[in-house]
């Protein structure tokens, strides 16, 4: 296969996202058997850019935009004898993802960035590029299903066939245009599928572990990167506030509310015989609330910015399942439509610790029906 | 498919003659330079003719020629390599804002030493003002380093005014002249400076090979410690192919097929008017007169330089943003941030630079290809409006 390097003939009409890990090198070894294809790498962030929160080089490796991950990347496209190129993306990703980020943080939210990167970088500037050297459309190394349906002429987005894998809920905020131009090789596969795949191949990757934090804070560090953020932009980070029981009774001082999100247990710098949590964040009085862990559950939410894949359904009210995180199981609400792509949500039961700032998004079965940001979490 | 190399200021493809005169010290005429035997005479001889015939090209003498790994050490041989030795309490050195990354970021190096830099600015058309470098001598000034034509637009500067200036005050001057070899004559007299750096793969020679030019009496120190090679300047067994390499290159380069040179600027003028003539708003960076004959830096409005070259690339031209020498991806360059381009501007501009192996084929294929890939991304550039003809 190798031996094609040099003598591709027809420019490729298909990109592939790169990111050096097992799954988008596995995505592009399956197109490259059909069809010229074109390796790109985002270059989003760099490591070294905030020596306080740099991460050792044992942690560097494996990460996103990790010179090591560039590395894997390019050589996986070398052994795939196809062509492959690094594109700087560093100063969108700052605007539209890092920025919102931090901002967020001190807002007393807790914000899910991969789902910025995938609606403002991946699939809209890297489609962009992409669509500049010829390429129509992109594939990422996304656990989840594109359908075209012909007779409503739109494209349906449905959860990877392997749900423990699903990525679908990071993508609420594709359009029809993006997803159009989208492809998702591995959503019909499981994990094992994909790395048993990777090492049939011998893919140089195929052992690579699994990326899990942020990839901009490898270290998982979140507070730490936002205060050498910060600091970096001669920004006044967050100061140190109370820390208040739920009736309002001062406990203790908190080190600045970023380093907070609801549900939290650790770190919270007081002891009082039974486990406490974290079950306000409030920016405005920036104060930190604690108590049990029965406090944490809410029926009702406010949404903003919805985005619908599927057209949203017609009545008053509409039932659905809705995930309020990556990791929540669907649990069945019902959605009411507001002005400016605003939604109230109902769970038929209390959901533990809704977090304004992560994404809710919604669900008919296998079906990704749209989603949006979750603004504010209302009282029973 | 047809592959058209315009990057020669990135490397440049290696002389098939540079290639024979290497064969034997890859596959026979082995031995260590230093070695008092047969086999270390016998390629101590290859090293000294290949120094003679370097310094041949820069009408010096071989024994104030320093062989090195590249370009870069030579560069950071003469810049730390003059501070190291001298003597005063207070050091400062004068550079300029568009040099190459091996001269800049020495200069950055040394600032966190606490030397004093002074990185002179440029007018738009990418040249140092002689004026400028005298105004900024001081008494504790140590060294001026000013490269002799720019990697990425080309400039050619003011070499021999600023060495007078630098004599006049008794300062050594240093110039990179990696990009202006085999281009325009050099000759360290005519020049005047006391130490210049060369790069062998700018020359169709291999990789990994350079010389720093030392005029004679001017004290250096070391940046490499060990045995007593190079007259204890540079420490380490001598690259024995790599020098025998360099030298045939640089025998070749100072003398040059007729009409060679002049071929290259043909080559270069007919795909510059080829490319103003056929595609809509472009513009030539840099000084369009001084400047190398090789060289073509272009602006083209509303492009992305990045997805430029790619889309070139996959059609078989390969052509650049600027410097090859970041880490696989692009940061604004210096450079045309100092010859007062936006950062719009200089993310479209797109250097072409060319060689004695490019053929008049290779510039008609890529005038073919090349206003279509134009067009193509300014259609996808929201920002983009089509001139409407009148």
């Amino acid at each position: 296969m190798a031996t094609q390097k040099n003598t591709i003939s027809t420019p490729p009409t298909l990109a592939v996202a790169m990111s050096g890990g097992v799954d988008s090198s596995t995505a592009a070894a399956l197109l490259a058997e059909e069809q010229p294809v074109v390796g790109l790498t985002m270059q989003l962030w760099n490591q070294r850019r905030l020596p306080a929160v740099a991460p050792p080089d044992e942690v560097r490796s494996g990460r996103c935009c990790s010179l090591d991950d560039v590395y894997d990347a390019r050589r996986v496209a070398e052994f795939l004898g196809i062509p492959y190129y690094v594109v700087n993306f560093e100063q969108n990703f700052e605007q539209q993802v890092v920025r919102p980020f931090v901002e967020r943080y001190l807002a007393g939210e807790t914000p899910i960035p991969c789902s910025l990167c995938n609606n403002h970088i991946k699939f809209d500037q890297l489609i962009r590029t992409a669509r500049s050297i010829g390429a129509e459309r992109v594939a990422t190394g996304h656990y989840a299903r594109i359908l075209y349906d012909s007779a409503t002429h739109r494209y349906r987005l449905l959860k990877a066939v392997d749900e423990s894998k699903d990525q679908s809920y990071f993508l609420f905020g594709l359009t029809q245009e993006q997803l159009s131009r989208s492809l998702f090789p591995l959503g019909d596969m499981t994990k094992a599928q994909v790395r048993a795949l990777a090492r049939a191949q011998h893919l140089p990757v195929a052992e690579k572990s699994e990326s899990q934090e942020i990839c901009f804070v490898p270290t998982g560090d979140y507070a730490g990167f936002i205060d050498a953020y910060l600091s970096e932009q001669k920004q006044k980070s967050a100061s140190e506030g109370p820390l208040v029981s739920r009736e309002g009774k001062l406990l203790g001082r908190h080190r600045g509310i970023h380093h907070f999100t609801l549900g939290q247990r650790k770190g919270l710098g007081v002891a009082v015989g039974q486990p406490l949590y974290v079950i306000q964040v409030d920016a405005r009085k920036n104060q930190v609330m604690v108590g049990d862990d029965k406090d944490l559950y809410r029926r009702r939410l406010l949404a903003r910015d919805l985005n619908w894949i599927a057209p949203p359904k017609s009545g008053d009210w509409f039932e659905v399942s809705a995930k309020i995180r990556s990791t929540h199981p669907p649990a069945s609400a019902r959605v009411r439509l507001g002005a400016e792509a605003a939604a109230q949500v109902e769970f038929a039961e209390p959901q533990r610790a809704i977090t304004p700032g992560q994404a809710v998004v919604f669900y008919d079965g296998e079906e990704m029906l749209g989603g949006g940001w979750v603004s504010e979490v209302l009282p029973d | 498919m047809r592959r058209i190399y315009l990057d020669n200021n990135a490397t440049t493809p290696l002389a098939p003659e540079v290639f024979e005169a290497m064969k034997p010290y890859l596959a026979s005429d082995y031995g260590n330079a230093s070695s008092i035997h047969w086999f270390g005479q016998n390629v101590k001889a290859a090293v000294e003719t290949a120094r003679e015939q370097v310094a041949r090209l820069l009408g010096a003498r071989a024994r104030e020629i320093v062989l090195t790994s590249g370009g870069t050490e030579a560069d950071n041989l003469a810049i730390f390599g003059i501070l190291g030795a001298a003597r005063q309490k207070e050091k400062h050195i004068i550079t300029s804002s568009i040099e190459h990354h091996a001269v800049m970021n020495a200069g950055k190096a040394l600032e966190q030493q606490g030397v004093e830099v002074t990185y002179l600015r440029v007018g738009s058309e990418g040249i140092v003002d002689p004026d400028d470098v005298g105004r900024a001598i001081r008494p504790e000034t140590v060294l001026i380093s000013i490269m002799h034509a720019n990697n990425e637009i080309g400039t050619i500067q003011p070499v021999p005014e600023i060495a007078r200036i630098a004599a006049e005050h008794d300062i050594y001057f240093h110039t990179d002249a990696v990009q202006s070899a085999g281009k325009i004559p050099l000759n360290v007299e005519e020049l005047g400076v006391d130490l210049l750096s060369l790069s062998a793969h700018k020359i169709h020679g291999p990789q990994g090979v350079g010389a720093l030019y030392v005029r004679r009496g001017t004290p250096l120190r070391p940046l490499l410690y060990g045995g007593h090679h190079e007259r204890d300047r540079r420490a380490g067994t001598e690259n024995v192919a790599g020098a025998v390499g360099f030298g045939k290159a640089a025998e070749m380069a100072a003398n040059p097929a007729a009409g060679e040179i002049e071929g290259v600027a043909r080559l270069r003028d007919q795909l510059e008017s080829g490319i103003l003539a056929n595609v809509p708003q472009v513009r030539i960076n840099g000084d369009p007169q001084r400047r190398l004959p090789s060289t073509s830096n272009l602006e083209f409005s509303y492009v992305e330089g990045e997805g430029f070259v790619i889309a070139m690339d996959l059609k078989g031209v390969a052509c650049s943003t600027g410097a090859a020498c970041s880490s696989g991806s692009l940061e604004p360059s210096h450079v045309m941030s100092a010859i007062r381009k936006t950062a719009d501007q200089a993310r479209s501009s797109i250097r072409f630079s060319l060689s004695r192996f490019n053929t008049m084929e290779d510039i008609q294929h890529t005038l073919e290809i090349l206003p279509g890939v134009v067009e193509h991304l300014r259609s996808l550039s929201p920002r983009y409006k089509k001139p409407v003809a009148v």
